[in-house]
């Protein structure tokens, strides 16, 4: 037996403590790994994990009474495999899908480019073309089984059971780096809506992205779900709209303006929905859908007459006469005139000084009812002259501006309405300040005398003066206008039902809609009047640098009103030329649900009527 | 007969080394959890113990391995010995004509094809040479303090490793370095570790940091400056450890302050130059007055010094001949990565670069049995071989790592504890084979993986998948276990 050498058995230490240092040092390396930092983690997710979006449907839009206007339509996109390709007729290929060999060669190039596609792999789906038509769709499907390493993959558009309402319906497209920035639910690609309320209702629309969770192996090839799809997200359904428009009344609105420029507006007084919304010119939103949008899209922004415009909401014009209403309701409130017993002289106007606001034939003098009726400017320049210089009310006459500019206010003009529509314009009311500025201090009740007639500085939009017809209507308050009357499933926003009282009693509002109603049964909207229903009615003729632009605005019927009724024909003479003939047939589609045959002639005669507009230029 | 033979087997069965055994087992065990998360297919679950899967085959090769201990259990340990030289010889002989018979897996030529399964006899020839040694210093009472012994036994070690070299399988030939740690135990002069922890140092820091200048000075190489500054560092506390006389020391620290401090003054206020010359200078002077010391005093420690002296500068120079000169591009490549010298995640450094990210997204506890996503979409490569330990970092965590090692630590501990208790040479120095062998896998293939050591592929044992390893292992230990189990009878019949 061998000695034990003691000595060289210490050396057991040793190399026992090299063993526990190296298993030490690796500890603290794990250690640094894994618990120091969360990279790792997310390095390694990034590797394996493709998240795979799911697109929901969109949600469809109908009218107010459940005719279906917008809904989605399946297109197909030709995805490619590189690396699933094999023995390729390219001519074939080509030929099937309508495009040349060329095409093929460039495409390929930039799908293979890394700069242009960065998510390049050979071994995934890349789009290789977009949105197939179901035609070109058809004849390419039954070819596929030939080209190994193509698919078809689906995806939605946005159709259009008609050619109307496309200001109020608007268009979806591709999102913007801004859309990105403000909203980071969006991701390149994805669509949002641009216009009208596909912009506005977007949020309820558009519905929820749903993810699933994909393993991508080192290669780049999906390996399945993961964990079953445990944690993937079901897509949420966008959610369909229903529209306050009945689309017969857009149409036939549409019909009428064919040919004018300008725009028409009813509302549902006891409501606030907006019952029609046209602004003409308009396009066929099918422009808006598929390949072509992008280059349909700058053509009508090119275009001088600005179709892409609504002037409904974005028009800015004078109101004319039918302004005279609520100059009617501030000078009863305000006490500047009683309802029978003032009466105010007009000789052919209003003269004063060396001012001159002309008018046209009529019986002097008049108190107000028959004054609304004939539309007497004499009547309504006097009132506010009146109201204007009453220093013991107003002890200067910014004050009294100031008062008016509360009333005007009170009644929905010169701020957006709060339309659920995009690009409302607030119209324009002047305040004492602004006169200050224009005149430099140096004014009176006289200076401003046009605003008491709708002219001069005062601009409307076509719906703040149906918003005027509804609040007459309604003796005294509005309901913020809208034209989305139902969100599925969601209690509507309580802006849309709140009422807006106006700074004026329901009293004085009586007053004004006989006025109205001396106009049709006498007065200048007589061709409004018919057996079935009382109408009020008031003409409006804005003065304008060309042809005077004709407007009405008017109600039915006359007790419990049903609808409420702007019409503006840019350049379109007296306000009974168009504006009255017009809003008498729209009553009367809404409210008969269909024109009488004399009518039906009548709406046939107005739609060929034809406005020659020469160098417009706005 | 039949009597004494029973009683003999109880006998062993009472002194066999339980706990190591508990231990080989716990290890196989998880060693089979991480072939299954590692080989598991998203496409194929529920497929762990199919025998077309890999867990289903490391389940076969796990029992086969058990069977085969219990064979080695059952034989007399003297055959071990009185056999050894035989199964070494044997060995030589089956890996001389390896390369003649494998087909080439990967650019190896060490698979040798039987019946439908491959077997590397690299795997096993370990064992055959551990015996051989602990037969050679047991008969002849060897002691590795000599340099005759020492000799012997680096012969026994260098003839089979060569072999594997010449089989194309470097990582399996370096595993016999770990045979360095028996010497050791076994007398072989610590200064001899020691020059191969310099060597080493000599290799990273030279290489790592050759093309970067010293401070300010772009004439300076910041490695070179440092590996002879280390030579002389070394040289002067080896001087105080090795020998007597203290006045060479201050002599010579004097001579390597003035030097260095010199050539920085110069440098600074008139002609920067490089000044490694005047370090190589510095050492120069050293060797020739240690040479003439050893003359004087008659020490050998003084000739081994000066040895050292140009040993290091010469293999400092030569490895970045060796670096830029002789090696391919993909090896330098490898190094460099290695070094952190290149950043190169899509290359040379995928492997380690995703093996770090597999491990890095376990956290503390892991993601779980089967539900590690990197290693199962093959980011990792070798997942269920060299790289087994990212399935673990991944799914069981820093928990589970931890265990994982300090089960590893705990079974070196107990083999170090085995071979002490050994009566005979014989037994101790074959388990501190075994001991070297282990420490050795262990902690080159860990480090690999945690991308501390270079990557060498070889495999982690109980781990990693595969029969041969798996058996070698288990040949390996259980010999040792078979030659603990008789050492009280060892002591009554001699």
């Amino acid at each position: 037996m061998a000695d034990k050498d003691y000595k060289l058995e210490k050396r057991k230490f040793v190399l026992g403590g090299v063993a526990f240092l190296v298993i030490l040092l690796y500890l603290l390396r794990l250690f640094t790994l894994q618990l120091l930092s969360d990279d790792y983690q997310k390095n390694a997710d990034s590797n394996a994990f493709l998240k795979s979006i799911q697109f929901p449907a969109r949600g469809a839009i109908r009218d107010r009474n459940g005719e279906l206007l917008v809904y989605n339509q399946p297109s197909y996109d030709i995805m490619v495999v590189e690396n699933e390709i094999k023995d390729l007729d390219t001519l074939e290929l080509c030929e099937s899908l309508g495009t040349t060999t060329e095409w093929f060669a460039n495409r390929m190039a930039e799908i293979k480019d890394k700069r242009k596609n960065p998510g390049y792999s050979k071994y995934t789906q890349q789009i290789l073309r977009s949105q197939l038509s179901a035609e070109e769709f058809c004849s390419f499907r039954e070819k596929l089984f030939r080209f190994p390493g193509f698919y078809i993959q689906r995806r939605s558009i946005r159709q259009y059971t008609g050619t109307t309402a496309a200001h109020i319906l608007g268009d979806v497209g591709e999102v913007n780096p801004a859309d990105i920035e403000a909203d980071n639910y969006y991701q390149s690609g994805d669509y949002i809506g641009k216009l009208g309320v596909e912009r506005s209702y977007e949020k309820e629309l558009r519905g929820e992205k749903g993810t699933e969770i994909l393993l991508r192996d080192a290669r780049g090839r999906i390996k399945g779900k993961y964990q079953d799809g445990k944690f993937d997200q079901a897509p949420v359904p966008g959610k369909n709209l229903t529209l306050s428009i009945d689309i017969k009344l857009q149409e036939l609105g549409e019909r009428l303006m064919k040919n004018k420029l300008g725009s028409i507006v009813a509302i549902e007084p006891s409501t606030g929905e907006v019952l029609c919304m046209v602004s003409s010119p308009s396009y066929d939103p099918h422009l808006m859908v598929g390949r072509q949008r992008g280059k349909n899209n700058n053509l009508l922004q090119q275009d001088p007459m600005k179709p892409l415009l609504n002037r409904a909401i974005a028009g800015r014009y004078p109101p004319g006469s039918t302004f005279k209403t609520s100059q009617a309701l501030t000078f009863l409130e305000e006490g500047v005139i009683s309802p029978t017993g003032t009466a105010y002289p007009c000789s052919h106007g209003f003269h004063f000084g060396r001012l001159t606001v002309g008018c046209h034939g009529h019986g002097s003098p008049l108190p107000l009812i028959p004054a609304i009726a004939t539309s007497c400017n004499g009547f309504f320049c006097w009132g506010l002259y009146h109201m204007f210089s009453n220093r013991t009310k107003y002890p200067t006459v910014q004050d009294a501006m100031t008062r008016w500019k509360d009333y005007m206010v009170s009644m929905g003009f010169g701020y957006p309405l709060g339309i659920d529509l995009p690009g409302e314009n607030r119209g324009m009311i002047p305040n004492a300040d602004y006169y200050d500025k224009a005149y430099k201090g140096s004014w009176n009740g006289v200076t401003v005398i046009s605003i008491a007639i709708g002219q001069g500085e005062v601009c409307l939009t076509p719906l703040q003066i149906a918003n005027l017809g509804a609040t007459i209507a309604n003796r005294g308050y509005y309901i913020t206008p809208h034209v989305v009357k139902e969100v599925q499933g969601e209690a509507l926003d309580s802006t849309y039902s709140k009422r807006h009282y106006t700074m004026v009693s329901q009293r004085n509002y009586e007053y004004v809609v006989q006025g109205m109603r001396a106009a049709v049964t006498g007065g200048t909207c007589r061709s409004a009047n018919n057996s079935m229903y009382e109408v009020c009615g008031k003409t409006g003729t804005a003065q304008n640098r060309g042809q005077d632009h004709s407007a009405f605005m008017g109600f039915a019927p006359k007790d419990n009103p049903k609808i409420a009724v702007a019409v503006y024909v840019e350049n379109g003479g007296f306000g009974a030329h168009f504006g009255v003939p017009i809003g008498a047939l729209i009553m009367e589609q809404f409210i008969n649900g269909k024109l009488s045959e004399a009518s039906e002639a009548k709406a046939a005669e107005f739609e060929n009527k034809v406005i020659k507009y020469g160098n417009y230029s706005r | 007969m039949d009597a004494i033979r029973d009683k003999e087997q109880k006998g062993i069965l009472r002194s066999l080394d339980w706990f190591t055994i508990i231990l080989y087992i716990a290890l196989m065990g998880m060693g089979w959890m991480s072939v299954c998360g590692a080989s598991y297919d998203f496409d194929q679950a529920g497929q762990l113990f199919s025998f077309s899967s890999r867990s289903g085959m490391q389940i076969v090769w796990i029992l086969t391995s058990l069977g085969l201990g219990g064979l080695l259990l059952a034989i007399d340990e003297r055959i071990y010995e009185s056999f050894a030289y035989l199964i070494y010889a044997a060995f030589l002989v089956l890996l001389f004509v390896t390369p003649f018979l494998a087909h080439d897996i990967k650019g190896s030529m060490s698979w040798i094809k039987i019946g439908s399964f491959s077997v590397q006899p690299a795997e096993f020839a370990k064992f055959g040479t551990a015996l051989c040694l602990a037969r050679v210093i047991g008969q002849f009472e060897l002691n590795l303090s000599h340099m005759r012994d020492l000799i012997i036994c680096g012969l026994i070690t260098i003839v089979p490793m060569g072999l594997i070299v010449m089989q194309k399988e470097t990582g399996s030939a370096l595993v016999y370095f770990s045979f360095f740690f028996m010497f050791y135990r076994e007398g072989m002069a610590g200064s001899i570790l020691f020059c191969g922890v310099a060597a080493i140092f000599y290799f990273v820091v030279g290489i790592r940091f050759a093309n970067v200048p010293l401070l300010n000075l772009p004439e300076v190489s910041l490695g070179q400056f440092l590996v002879l500054t280390a030579v002389y560092l070394f040289t002067l506390g080896m001087m105080y450890v090795y020998t007597k006389l203290k006045s060479p020391i201050y002599w010579m620290m004097a001579l390597g302050i003035a030097g260095i401090g010199g050539a920085f003054a110069f440098c600074e206020w008139i002609i920067p130059f490089d000044f490694t010359y005047i370090l190589l200078v510095v050492l120069g002077i050293m060797f020739v007055y240690l040479l003439y010391l050893a003359l004087r005093e008659r020490l050998l420690s003084y000739l081994y010094l000066a040895i050292f002296i140009i040993g290091s500068i010469g293999f400092s120079y030569s490895t970045q001949y060796v670096m830029d000169n002789v090696m391919e591009p993909h090896q330098q490549k490898r190094i460099q990565v290695l070094l952190g010298m290149e950043d190169d995640p899509r290359g040379a450094g995928y492997n380690v670069a995703q093996a770090q990210i597999a491990i890095g997204s376990g956290g503390l506890k892991g993601k779980g049995f089967l539900n590690g996503t990197q290693t199962k979409l093959k980011y990792v490569p070798e997942q269920d071989t060299d790289f087994i330990f990212c399935t673990v970092g991944e799914e069981e965590g820093f928990i589970g790592c931890s265990v994982v090692l300090l089960l590893f630590l705990t079974l070196m501990f107990r083999i170090i504890h085995i071979a002490e208790r050994q009566v005979y040479p014989f037994g101790r120095v074959y388990a501190y084979c075994v001991l070297g062998v282990f420490m050795i896998h262990v902690f080159i293939n860990v480090g690999m993986v945690l991308g501390l050591t270079p990557v060498i592929g070889i495999p982690l044992p109980f781990f990693s998948y595969g029969g041969s390893s798996l058996w070698g292992f288990t040949i390996l230990l259980f010999i040792m276990l078979r030659i603990d189990a008789s050492r009280n009878k060892v002591m009554r019949n001699r």
